[in-house]
């Protein structure tokens, strides 16, 4: 009974894992870029939920959600837009610049302290002698809800269909009419309603939050992105899962958990020898 | 009438000048070819044509609008396709994905059902593999999803950019059979081939491009008689 407990607890946090990684696997598969400051995003979002969380919970997450969504996109057009066709260092450094901006905006607004942010007392479930809370399942249940949501947009829908393209043929995408700058906006969004929602259920489990919030899960994610294939979206929640399990579970060993963090990334380390493209990478043929 | 006005076209790669002043026009209803060896320039041409390469000058006229400075995107909604060089089909969609992203720019929705079963009919191997994952055709099949991707657009002009390429003789024919076929029933093809001798042999014109740049033009019959072009690319 506790494994199982334990094994919710994983799953559950492995989805927050997912929602991250998706962002990082799927702007990397269209954009072609590695953007550092995605983790971020996760932080904005929990401000942004603190900002209207005495007014209403509500209010407060719709608000994050959208606020998330226009700083997104905002960033990619005045940030990487310019560097469209610039080096991948270049447009790497930029990232890493906008990471420590958006940090430093956060401590000058909000201080260098945390802050406590309780979205709702949801108290837990109780079975026998065990409890989960209830937010661990809500987030299972919701991470779960937007895999699939995600899964069928990119399988059905037109634009999805234009995001495949885009990421396998920029050029050949163009030629059948696709907008390559519309589809990183749409993608860049995307990824940050999934971040501040990870945010979300982040604070779900520990209700505190500082300016460098989003480092850590930003980092976790995108080595669960690149454990499951960069670029592949399958991948991201394949790896996501398995990080968050592995991390629960280890954690609920006394005599691992102190090697936790080790563990995942020595995870990281065998997988990309065995297999350098990730769990469901693909190697792509080289285009001239 | 020219559909397609190409005037003193010049590109660049870093300091390479690969196109060094090209003029051609595609008068409609014709089928004209840019014929020459392997590196004169084919690729670089159709690509400043279709925008996905800058030009550093000279002007494009597509049915009598400027589309000098036209996003590749957009020429497709003004009756523009190509067919672009190495096929660069989306291997990982399948055949009906493919398709179905030749009509990506189509506004008509309800159309779709049609064209389809237009395309299926003329390649029926298409609707056999409708399910199978494009990156797993043979080339020949390839060449002719590549193709029906983009004629889902209903173009006024095709651009072709070595359709024949790397295929078995049996396929070779069976591609210039298409692009006569789509030739008659009304579309416009600007065709780019090394295979100079079928490619003259359904060309009303021609244009023999050397590095960079154009040294020759003709009708398809007066290029295949033409005893310079014999020796340089009909093996004599
Ligand atoms: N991406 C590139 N960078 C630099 N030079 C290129 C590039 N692509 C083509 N070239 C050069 O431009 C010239 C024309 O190439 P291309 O248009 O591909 O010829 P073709 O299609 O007639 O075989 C060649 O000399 C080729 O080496
Ligand atoms: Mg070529």
């Amino acid at each position: 009974m506790d494994f199982l407990i334990t094994l919710v607890n994983g799953l559950s946090l492995g989805g927050i894992y997912a929602m991250i990684a998706l962002g990082y696997t799927m702007v990397y598969g269209i954009a072609k870029m590695l953007n550092f400051a995605h983790g971020d995003i996760i932080m904005v979002g929990g401000y942004a939920i603190l900002v209207f969380l005495s007014v209403n919970p509500i209010l407060a997450i719709v608000f994050s959600v959208l606020f998330c969504i226009g700083l997104g996109i905002a960033v990619e057009k005045a940030a990487y837009k310019p560097l469209r066709g610039a080096s991948p260092l270049a447009v790497l450094i930029t990232a890493i610049g906008v990471s420590y901006f958006l940090q430093s905006l956060a401590q000058i607004i909000f201080g260098a302290s945390p802050k406590y942010v309780i979205i709702a007392d949801l108290g837990s479930l109780v079975i026998g002698e065990v409890s989960i809370s209830y937010g661990t399942i809500i987030t299972l249940a919701c991470s779960i809800v937007i895999m699939i949501a995600l899964t069928l947009f990119v399988k059905l829908t037109k634009t999805g269909r234009a995001m495949i393209a885009v990421s396998e043929d920029k050029d050949a995408a163009r030629l059948m009419g696709v907008n390559i700058d519309h589809i990183i906006m749409i993608t860049f969004a995307i990824g940050s309603a999934l971040a501040s929602l990870a945010g979300l259920f982040s604070l779900l489990r520990v209700p505190t939050i500082m300016p460098t919030y989003g480092a850590l899960p930003g980092i976790k994610a995108f080595t669960a992105a690149v454990i499951g294939g960069i670029g592949s979206i399958p991948g991201a929640m394949l790896g996501g899962i398995l990080l968050g399990v592995v991390e629960c579970v280890c954690n609920s060993i006394p005599t691992v958990a102190p090697y936790t963090m080790a563990i995942e990334f020595a995870i990281l380390i065998v997988i990309l020898l065995v297999k350098p493209t990730g769990i469901l990478g693909k190697k792509r043929r080289e285009k001239v | 009438m020219a559909i397609l006005e190409v005037r003193d076209l010049e590109v660049n790669y870093g300091l390479i000048k690969a196109i060094k002043g090209v003029s051609f026009e595609v008068n409609e209803g014709e089928i004209v070819a840019l014929i020459g060896a392997n590196g004169a320039g084919k690729t670089t041409i159709m690509h400043a044509v279709s925008g996905l390469l800058p030009k550093a000058a000279g002007k494009v006229t597509l049915f009598g609008k400027d589309v000098s400075s036209t996003p590749a995107h957009k020429l497709v909604y003004q009756g523009m396709a190509q067919v672009p060089e190495g096929r660069r089909i989306f291997q990982e969609l399948t055949v009906f994905e493919n398709l179905q992203m030749g009509y990506y720019s189509v506004k008509n929705k309800g159309g779709f059902e049609d064209k389809l079963r237009e395309i299926y009919k003329s390649f029926p191997i298409l609707e056999e593999r409708k399910n199978q994952i494009a990156g797993t055709l043979s080339g020949g099949e390839q060449q002719m999803l590549a193709m029906s991707r983009a004629l889902m657009s209903s173009p006024k002009l095709l651009l072709l950019d070595e359709p024949s390429m790397g295929l078995s003789p049996l396929y070779v024919n069976t591609i210039f059979e298409m692009i006569k076929k789509v030739n008659s029933m009304g579309t416009t093809v600007l065709l780019v081939e090394q295979n100079a001798k079928k490619t003259l042999s359904i060309a009303d014109r021609a244009y023999v491009l050397e590095i960079g740049k154009m040294v020759k033009t003709g009708t398809g019959e007066e290029l295949l008689n033409d005893e310079e072009i014999k020796k340089a690319y009909l093996g004599g």
